[in-house]
């Protein structure tokens, strides 16, 4: 099956930390010192108490399926997800390189990375 | 301030149009005015207030008002993607008892079949979103955004793809009276489950229809309300509120209409018991399921035995939704039905519905929109009305 193109990130100058841990592989969260809630996606100031002091921290790329759905509209069906990361933020993301009908609630995934068009590898997950 | 009774709804219309090849998008905006102001018997010399949102072309109203004549005193462009025409009546009779206008004009109208399904609207840069960098790689977009939804329903409450069909086989009860009706055809739970499936667990035929046209609403004080010569609905009571991902807790089981409906339902002084008819916006079945259990007519999670065996069928069930088809079966002007979920309640309770679908003894009624998506951020809007 041929692989849907993934769009890329339009990178700016709040996210750009974000995408140069990912070049390294590693998939970052904001944590606020303030009040000390795990945040996604990620802001500069905290989306739960408006502090400004966040800071990134490196998620274990572990978590499990909160939701799904397959796409099987598009030319090239994919599966769309939420996973909640073992961290305690749920994700959007996409479930790859495994059979969709394999895929459901619960399941435990882990973090891969897939090539966006024109742009950095993006965090996606697959089946643990 | 409550603006309970403060201001009516003096006059509708819905553009007759599916698939507008032959007309230009200001056109349809102009056609829905004069349509509406013809039914309140007013004329566009008497706006004073004029309301849209991201379907009209141009800067934020000021082109639509120079092109549709109107010196509107009071301007409102706010944006909640297909609920938006619910906030702006509610807006409106805010205008009208803060004594800000007397006469609000509110359109939509939208031609995305016959431009061959582009989308247009607001969405001039989405690379600027601020959710772009964590969204746009993986390919959502309100299908299978609202398929999670109704993934996470099924896996937390049982909600089977049965009682999601029952919703489409109720508007399409609906539909076969309605000659502008995009699918006129009854279908049965069987039909909707043998669709192919879409977006797992969502079939095709739980999915609304895509449709060129319109429609206005005119909002009008108490004043103007008793010269006119249509039957009287009174705005009894709104709540608005935009739910979305909440910094990462995420919770795909409810929908802002949780927080939207008490409000309305306060401000109304009367209760889910009390409405006769609901036009309940109809994007996918999921929307409607969940909807309801928010709004509080069942219990959170017993939306899928509310909605089965015709429940929401007009003479059959216990409570009568979208009675002109819905979104599901009638019609979707530029893929945003708050509109005409408006227009549908004020013709219940006017008595103009059709009569195979007309509500008996309907003296209160409840339109809701839900724009954006119910899987990432939406705008939830409730308005309850009723005939004086
Ligand atoms: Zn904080």
């Amino acid at each position: 099956m041929a692989e849907r193109k993934i769009t890329a990130p339009a990178i700016n100058p709040e996210t750009k930390p974000f995408w140069d841990a990912a070049a390294k592989g590693q998939l970052l969260i904001k944590k606020c010192l303030a009040c000390g809630e795990l945040h996604y996606y990620p802001r500069t100031i905290c989306p739960f108490c408006h502090s400004d002091r966040t800071e990134w921290q490196t998620a274990s790329g572990k978590g499990s399926i909160y939701s799904f759905s397959i796409m099987r509209r598009a030319a090239e069906p994919f599966a769309i997800a939420y996973v909640t990361l073992e961290e305690g933020p749920k994700v959007l993301t996409n479930i790859v390189d495994c059979a969709f009908e394999d895929i459901k609630i619960g399941k435990p995934v882990k973090l891969v990375w897939k090539q966006s068009e024109g742009g950095p590898a993006v965090p996606m997950f697959t089946l643990a | 301030m409550s603006i309970s009774g403060k201001a009516y709804i003096g006059g509708i219309y819905e553009h007759p149009t599916r698939n507008a090849v032959d007309k230009s998008l200001p056109q349809l905006h102009a056609e829905v005015a004069k349509g509406a102001l013809d039914d309140a018997g007013l004329s566009h010399r008497e706006v004073d207030g004029y309301f849209c949102a991201g379907d009209a072309p141009g800067l934020g109203g000021l082109s639509m008002i120079d092109y549709l004549g109107i010196q509107p005193k009071h301007i409102d462009s706010t944006e909640t993607g297909g609920s938006s025409y619910v906030i702006h009546v509610a807006h409106a009779a805010e205008a009208i008892a803060a004594g800000k206008c007397h006469v609000a004009l509110v359109t939509l109208a939208g031609r995305p079949r016959a431009e061959g399904g582009q989308m247009r609207g607001m969405a001039a840069r989405p690379d600027l979103f601020p959710e772009q960098n964590f969204e746009a790689p993986y390919g959502g977009v309100v299908l299978n955004l609202y398929a999670m939804c109704a993934m996470r329903h099924m896996h937390e409450f049982g909600t089977t793809s049965e009682q999601l069909a029952w919703i489409k086989v109720a508007a399409s009860h609906h539909a076969q009276y309605n000659p502008h009706a995009m699918l006129q055809n009854v279908v049965t739970v069987q039909e909707v489950l043998n669709s192919p499936v879409v977006a797992d667990p969502l079939h095709r035929l739980d999915c609304c229809v895509i449709s060129d046209g319109g429609g206005a609403v005119v909002v009008v004080s108490p004043e103007i309300a008793k010269e006119l010569k249509r039957p009287r609905v009174k705005i009894l009571g709104t709540g608005e509120f935009s739910k979305n991902q909440m910094g990462g807790k995420v919770d795909l089981t409810y929908t802002g209409a949780r927080i939207s409906g008490p409000i309305a339902f306060a401000e109304a002084g009367v209760k889910p018991a009390d409405i006769k008819y609901a036009s309940i916006y109809d994007s996918f079945t999921i929307t409607v399921l969940m909807t309801l259990e928010d709004l509080g007519f069942c219990e959170k999670g017993a939306g899928g035995e509310f909605v089965a065996d015709g429940n929401l069928i007009s003479g059959v069930g216990k409570l009568p939704f979208n009675t002109d088809g819905g979104g599901l079966c009638n019609n979707h002007p530029g893929n945003r039905g708050g509109m005409t979920k408006v227009i549908e309640a004020v013709r219940q309770l006017r008595g103009e519905a059709h009569p195979r679908v007309q509500v008996q003894n309907c003296d209160v009624a409840l339109a809701h929109g839900t724009g954006g998506s119910l899987g990432t951020r939406h705008g939830s809007a409730t308005l309850i009305m009723e005939r004086e």
